[in-house]
């Protein structure tokens, strides 16, 4: 699979060599779980390894619940109920499945932004990381429409507000609503098909998660260094990496049991502390809640969406231009998934050559400006949609597009890059010799 | 068909003022130590007998716990209550008959496998889920990430309520208000419930109004989240599981890297030792 040479898989007994010729499974899996990998990644490299748990344990969990959960309007918030209180372990599987998404998205957040700090998107993995943002985008789909499904207060009005989305669409949008929707509001038809497409996106993830492997397999990893594993030969390769398993194995499996301890705790001790209250009522179309709070790992591209008001200058100006078609609802919809569009597009936004952030000095500043940008727009969506938090969103929001579409181009023409080492070899020397000129990070 | 329901939403919104949903906005909740609060704290079984007398005798008058099964009375963490004494309690309630040859319209006395009856009042709430219904699980009732520690601040606000009423009455287009403290608006429909010495306890607990008040609310924590007991359990063993199979995997981890950085350890020193 890997362009980096390494020994491959050999049968060795006669069944091996039958098995090889018709299926070569077993050469398949070799191959992939022996990949070299460079030595010198570190702990920021662990948090594939916890997604692919996470998206097992929210299929095995949910396969599970599914067994149990009635779609219907009528049943559904007492088909919980049901899980909770008759189902044997039912209550661990849906704090599990439920706190399962928080842990997804955290950990999907964090591989994000490693992502972001190592170059890890540029030349030659932008399709992996093109294929990554797909899978978030699936994820983001599949969340929202599972917590629609134990029909609480927040599940109808949250779906009533995002499919609202759509609805500002300027000529279809009532049209696409109502054909999401199946019917003109948030009904029995809405949670039917959420339930379906929610049981079947899981399995697009995976395979898209399948093709996110075979992708970085094929360029091999990045690194924290950012220079590219040497090629010429394989023993030149493997001055630079240590094959997958057993190295990478352990060490990805040791983070996952530590992240598993603050995991459990969580769902042993406090399972509610990331949902909402509102969801134990039974949804109700004729009471809305006094705040509409979205689960908190939508809180900053709600803030995007709910920062771009009419009395902003930017929307004035795109409405004037458009003789009205893009209002301010119109204007945060394009916002919402104009921000998570700059990261898809963020290879070809960043033009310097130097890959990993480590060495880049400038750059190091404005990407820690963009984590705490996160935060406080997760902060701030969380607020009401009022001053000061309004304003603040909308720095916040104005930051989150600069940093993509005009720090990041800017930088790789005005920055002056430190010396990278020249091969992985060398920085890992340097971190584990003693000498220690690179920091560890 | 969307805008009229906004607009009726937004009507029912702007009549009852957020009256239904306290969480999250005004009145004041007090800290309440309960035993069932942090990692370790567990039901107390004679307090959730207790808080049973108090929901049976008063609240159940108006409201219901229609997803809690009159059976699980008798479950491990919960009042733990005989099997044959919770086949007469259910008896005394009246269900829709079932059988084949009923009538519709029908009852009969209620079995250990059925749910409690629905709120007789139709506008009083259900209480099988009040306690994690109006949780401040964020904060508002002063239980922030403290919520560990504290509890989830649900049964808090259920004491509260029953205590915070000021004796205060108003009449508001023919409905009655009491003014009542701990509520989001201040002025709650429902009159005051306890007044202090509503029900006699056999072994002579004190039943004045604060102790019959955090009695019923630990009786509704346990009926909204019945599994509290057995989940905390699970979570531990887990939890230690995990710290010492993830402690296993660090001396794995060690061991198997440690010829990896040794060789760089000496790759650096003969490069040292060049220079």
């Amino acid at each position: 699979m890997s362009g980096i040479p390494h020994d491959h898989y050999e049968p060795k007994t006669s069944f091996e060599r039958w098995l090889d010729q018709r299926l070569p499974i077993v050469r398949l899996i070799y191959d992939t779980i022996m990949i070299p990998t460079p030595k010198n990644l570190n702990w920021m490299w662990i948090w594939g390894i916890v997604l692919v748990f996470c998206l097992a344990l929210q299929i095995v969990t949910g396969i599970v619940l599914a067994m149990h959960y009635t779609p219907h309007i009528d049943l559904a918030f007492a088909s919980v109920e049901h899980i909770m209180r008759d189902v044997n372990a039912g209550h661990m599987l849906r704090y599990l499945h439920a706190n399962g998404a928080s842990l997804f998205f955290f950990a999907v957040y964090v591989h994000i932004f490693r992502g972001l700090y190592y170059g890890s998107y540029k030349s030659p993995r932008e399709v992996t990381w093109i294929i990554g943002m797909l899978i978030y985008l699936a994820m983001m789909a599949t969340a929202f429409m599972g917590y629609v499904l134990p029909w609480g207060q927040m599940s109808f009005w949250g779906a009533t507000v995002i499919t609202g989305l759509f609805g500002a669409i300027p000529w279809v949008g009532e049209a696409l609503q109502t054909w999401l929707l199946g019917g003109p509001a948030v009904d029995n038809p809405t949670l039917n098909r959420f339930f379906s497409l929610h049981y079947l996106l899981p399995f697009v993830i995976a395979a898209l998660v399948a093709l996110h492997i075979w992708a970085f397999h094929t360029t091999g990893n990045s690194n924290p260094a950012g220079v590219e594993v040497r090629r010429g030969s394989k023993e030149e390769a493997e001055r630079d990496t240590l094959p997958f398993w057993p190295y990478f194995v352990i060490k990805d499996l040791f983070a996952l049991a530590v992240v598993l301890v603050v995991f459990f705790a969580i769902v042993g001790f406090m399972p509610n502390y990331l949902g909402h209250p509102d969801n134990y009522t039974e949804a109700n179309p004729l009471v809305t809640p006094a705040h509409i709070v979205p689960e908190w790992y939508f809180l900053p591209f709600y803030a995007i969406l709910r920062a771009f008001t009419a009395d902003v200058w930017v929307v004035q100006l795109a409405s004037w231009i458009t003789g009205g078609i893009v209002n301010a609802k119109f204007f945060g919809v394009l916002a919402m998934f104009g921000s998570i569009i700059v990261m898809l597009l963020v290879p070809w936004l960043d033009t310097s050559r130097v890959r990993s952030g480590r060495y880049r000095p400038m750059f190091k500043w404005w990407f820690a400006l963009l984590v705490l940008d996160f935060i406080v727009l997760m902060w701030a969506g969380a607020m009401p949609a009022e001053p000061p938090y309004s304003t603040i969103a909308l720095i916040g929001a104005a930051y989150w597009f600069a940093y993509f579409l005009v720090v990041l181009p800017l930088l790789g023409v005005i920055e002056k890059p430190l010396p990278q080492p020249s091969t992985i070899e060398e920085d890992f020397i340097a971190h584990y010799g003693g000498a220690n000129d690179t920091p560890a990070e | 068909m969307i805008r009229k329901l906004t607009a009726t939403a937004l009507t029912t919104l702007a009549l009852t003022t957020g009256s239904v949903f306290a969480s999250g906005a005004g009145g004041h909740t007090e800290d309440v130590a309960f035993s069932f609060e942090g990692p370790f704290g567990t039901y107390d079984k004679l307090q959730l007998q207790r808080g049973l007398k108090i929901y049976t005798e008063v609240c159940s008058s108006c409201h219901g716990l229609k997803y809690v099964p009159i059976r699980t009375l008798s479950d491990p963490g919960g009042p733990e209550l005989p099997e044959d004494w919770v086949r007469a309690y259910a008896a005394q309630f009246e269900v829709p008959d079932d059988s084949e040859d009923a009538e519709p319209g029908d009852t009969r006395p209620a079995k250990p496998s059925d749910h409690f009856p629905e709120s007789a009042d139709p506008n009083a709430p259900d209480l099988s889920l009040m306690a994690k219904a109006r949780a401040g699980f964020h904060g508002p009732e002063g239980t922030g990430i403290n919520q560990l520690i504290k509890g989830i601040g649900g049964p808090e606000h259920i004491y509260s309520i029953l205590t915070g009423f000021t004796g205060e009455e108003k009449e508001e287009a023919g409905t009655t208000f009491y003014e009542n403290k701990a509520f989001s608006t201040g002025w709650i429909s429902m009159p005051p419930p306890l007044s202090g010495e509503d029900v006699e306890f056999d072994d002579g607990a004190p039943n004045d109004l604060h102790s019959e008040a955090k009695d019923v609310a630990a009786f509704l924590m346990w009926a909204a989240e019945p599994k509290m007991m057995a989940r905390k359990k699970a979570g531990f063993v887990a939890v230690i599981m995990l710290i010492i199979f993830s402690s296993l995997l660090y001396l794995t981890n060690k061991t198997l890297w440690m010829p990896v950085k040794k060789q760089a350890k000496e790759a650096a020193k003969k490069a040292a030792r060049k220079a």
